[in-house]
């Protein structure tokens, strides 16, 4: 297991109620720096919730969260969250605003140079290997894995120290899926960031994470290298996971 | 040298600025009901005044009694000419006074008072046809009684009106049975022997155009309905020449002037300004007035029109340019709050429900009549359609969309700016486009409490009878609001390019 000190973000006893209904009691959980971690489980198991407490779109009632060694700064959220990059199923673009917009808005709203806004888009766009005559369409126009491949340059346009992804390959039909694994691994070669997955696919949290956890209904039922957790299933959950997608 | 001849001019000036008879200065405000009698007496007014030189402001044809004598009260008018049955009736509900000066002892203490009367009274009538009349033997009310055969019709409001028809067959122990018409129809049907009597004003130009005998009411049923200008006495005080001018029209016209100068209008078709200036003319020596300056009635009917266009399009622009920085600035601060946002949506609809009419009666206390209140009246029927739609769209951004801004580190206002805005802009759009055509219809009726625009024709029209002028406003307004819907729709195409 990963010592706290190397962790890039950890959960203390941190539970989380939505009206009557508990999502997590006293969660314990820490994510190691600069590897990917799959959360996997089924619907309702509180995987997106986890996820959104890293970047603050939801708090913790109670515990302690630890997000790059401190507690979330909570006067200076942005600039917080501009150190995460955050892609969703269905890649969440905004319809009236061009590929190229979408990737860029922040970092223009945060005053880069032009030139400095034109490059890191045109690396983006070769390492997702989308094609130029995307930059200036709206999604709309735009397939759903383009759409996706847009969503993830989106996430890393300001180069994150950590990726948040909810779900990004889901949306798309097998093949496109297996193109966007590759890219995403290939990013993940050149510069190894800190990233929390979300999915509900055993296999595909096999393929891209160095670790995985399992969760159930707000509980961490196994966590470990993928290659432990498929040899050796602790509970007879798991092993429905893993048949699922066998 | 010449700095010093001009402010021995400005001193001058100063010194005796004070000594000119200020209030002669003031244009004296003349307003009329919206019917042909009423635009007529004050168009003769106005016309008189002019011919002394004095300045008239008119406000012609608003929207009944009541706005007109609250228009008074408001110090909004200087004038405008009443009937002594409708004061005592319908203003002052004490029908037991009818004496002129008993009821200005009852108005003076609101700060108006009764100019002698012009000398006619136009009061309810019975007319019978000629023919029959004769045939019959009938000459006065009571003569019907005999004959309870005959086919009596009356307007609506006769037959609703306590001092119409129940009082009337009471007193004259009338036994017919009788039908409703439309006042407008009664003279038609009469004179095409589909009906035999019928309820009248005794002054409508009407009874001279077709075969009619009107019945002598000799029970002295019907309560008085005495014209004379109605002013508010600080006026008289502070415009002694106007005044003096107007006091010359008392006792000029008799029932039976009146009904021929309302003919002139009504059945030969000659415009108001002609029929007032060819009486003044023909009463030039008791009026006192030397130089009549004569209205050019006529080839104005391009610039009349242009001109109301241009009111018009003052009157909804105004209103909508307001309704949309106020709805879209009231829209923003709530949206994001659900009750507040309800509430305030909600709100508006109730603006919604009350009647034109009655929202624009209700904007005269408050801002007089006119301009002001027209476009306040349609700033608030304006703000529904913008506000609703505002809120809706903003509140209904996708929440995906907005969790992903807010989780890519936008503030709040650059999720407005970036996100929620540009996509409510097709549906704010739409609420916009919706507004612009309700209040350039709405606009018409501004014509009622005097702000002018493309009701004016419309509201003369309606008191004249007189389809062309109708047409004049109606068609224009028509056309305006056509020419809206589409310059709305294509800049709401704009705006939503390249959405899905």
């Amino acid at each position: 297991m990963t010592s706290p000190s190397d962790a890039c973000v950890s959960f203390h006893g941190v539970s989380k109620k939505f009206g009557e209904l508990v999502v997590f009691n006293e969660l314990s959980l820490a994510l190691p720096s600069g590897q990917t971690t799959a959360i996997v489980g089924a619907s309702g198991s509180g995987k997106t919730t986890l996820l959104q407490m890293v970047n603050a779109l939801e708090r913790p009632d109670s515990g302690s969260l630890q997000v790059f060694g401190e507690p979330i700064p909570q006067h200076q959220l942005q600039q917080f969250r501009h150190r995460i990059g955050y892609a969703v199923q269905g890649a969440g673009l905004f319809p009236h605003l061009s590929a190229r917009d979408n990737v860029t808005l922040v970092a223009r709203l945060l005053g880069w140079s032009e030139q400095r806004i034109q490059q890191r888009f045109a690396e983006l766009l070769q390492a997702m290997a989308l094609p130029a005559n995307v930059a200036d369409r709206p999604p709309r126009e735009l397939s759903g894995g383009q759409q996706q491949r847009l969503g993830l340059c989106r996430a890393l346009m300001l180069s994150p120290d950590m990726l948040l992804l909810d779900e990004p390959f889901s949306a798309v039909d097998p093949v496109t899926r297996l193109g966007l694994y590759e890219r995403f691994e290939e990013v993940q070669q050149m510069h190894a960031v800190s990233t929390l997955l979300v999915t509900h696919d055993i296999r595909e949290a096999r393929r891209l994470a160095d670790v995985l956890v399992v969760l159930d209904q707000g509980r961490i039922v196994q966590s470990g290298s993928p290659d432990d957790v498929f040899a050796d299933p602790a509970s007879p959950y798991v092993e429905r996971l893993i048949a699922s997608v066998a | 040298m010449l700095r010093r001849v001009r402010s021995a001019v400005l001193i001058a000036f100063l010194v005796l600025a004070p000594a000119l008879p200020a209030a002669e200065v003031e244009p004296v405000r003349v307003a009329s009901k919206n019917f042909a009698e009423n635009y007529l007496l004050a168009e003769i007014v106005a016309q008189l005044l002019e011919g002394q030189g004095i300045a008239v402001e008119r406000a012609f044809g608003l929207g009944g009694t009541l706005i007109c004598y609250q228009a008074l009260l408001n110090n909004e008018i200087d004038l405008y000419v009443e009937y002594t049955g409708t004061l005592s009736q319908a203003i002052l509900q004490r029908p037991e006074v009818t004496d002129r000066d008993d009821l200005n002892a009852v108005i003076a203490e609101r700060g108006l008072h009764l100019m002698p009367q012009l000398g006619f009274n136009n009061t309810y009538a019975i007319a019978v046809r000629r023919q029959l009349a004769e045939s019959l033997e009938l000459r006065n009310i009571g003569d019907l009684a005999k004959y309870p055969k005959l086919r009596l019709v009356f307007s609506h409001e006769f037959l609703e009106r306590g001092d119409g028809w129940p009082g009337l067959s009471k007193r004259y122990a009338l036994p017919h049975r009788v039908e409703g018409i439309e006042h407008a129809l009664a003279y038609q049907a009469i004179a095409d022997g589909a009906i035999d009597a019928t309820d009248a004003y005794s002054t409508d130009g009407e009874l001279s155009r077709y075969p009619l005998r009107v019945l002598e009411d000799d029970l002295a049923y019907f309560p008085a309905y005495m014209a004379a200008p109605l002013v508010r006495s600080a006026w008289l005080r502070d415009a002694p020449l106007a005044a003096e001018s107007v006091r010359r029209l008392a006792g000029l016209m008799d029932a039976s002037t009146m009904q021929q100068l309302n003919a002139e209008v009504a059945v030969v078709g000659k415009s108001y300004a002609e029929v007032a200036s060819e009486f003044i003319d023909t009463h030039r020596e008791t009026l006192g007035v030397n130089d009549l300056a004569r209205q050019s009635a006529t080839a104005t009917l391009w610039t009349d029109m242009a001109g109301h266009v241009i009111r018009h399009l003052q009157l909804t622009g105004l209103a909508l340019v307001a309704a949309i920085v106020i709805g879209l600035a009231v829209a923003l601060a709530v949206f994001a709050n659900r009750r507040l946002a309800d509430a305030v949506v909600y709100f508006c609809g109730l603006l919604q429900t009350v009647p034109s009419l009655a929202l624009l009666a209700l904007m005269i206390p408050i801002f007089g009549i006119g301009f002001t209140p027209a476009v306040v009246a349609l700033f608030l029927y304006s703000l529904l359609p913008i506000v609703r739609n505002a809120v809706t769209a903003l509140a209904t951004v996708d929440p995906t969309l907005v969790r992903v801004s807010e989780a890519l580190g936008l503030t709040r206002w650059q999720q407005l700016r970036h996100l929620r805005l540009p996509l409510s802009l097709p549906m704010i759009f739409a609420g916009i486009r919706t507004a612009a055509v309700i209040s350039i219809g709405t606009a018409t009726l501004a014509a009622f409490i005097g702000a002018g625009g493309l009701g004016e024709p419309i509201v003369v029209g309606l008191s004249l009878n007189d389809t062309d002028m109708i047409l004049r406003g109606a068609i224009p307004a028509a056309m305006l609001a056509i020419l809206a819907e589409f310059l709305f729709a294509a800049l709401q195409k704009r705006v939503s390019r390249g959405y899905q």
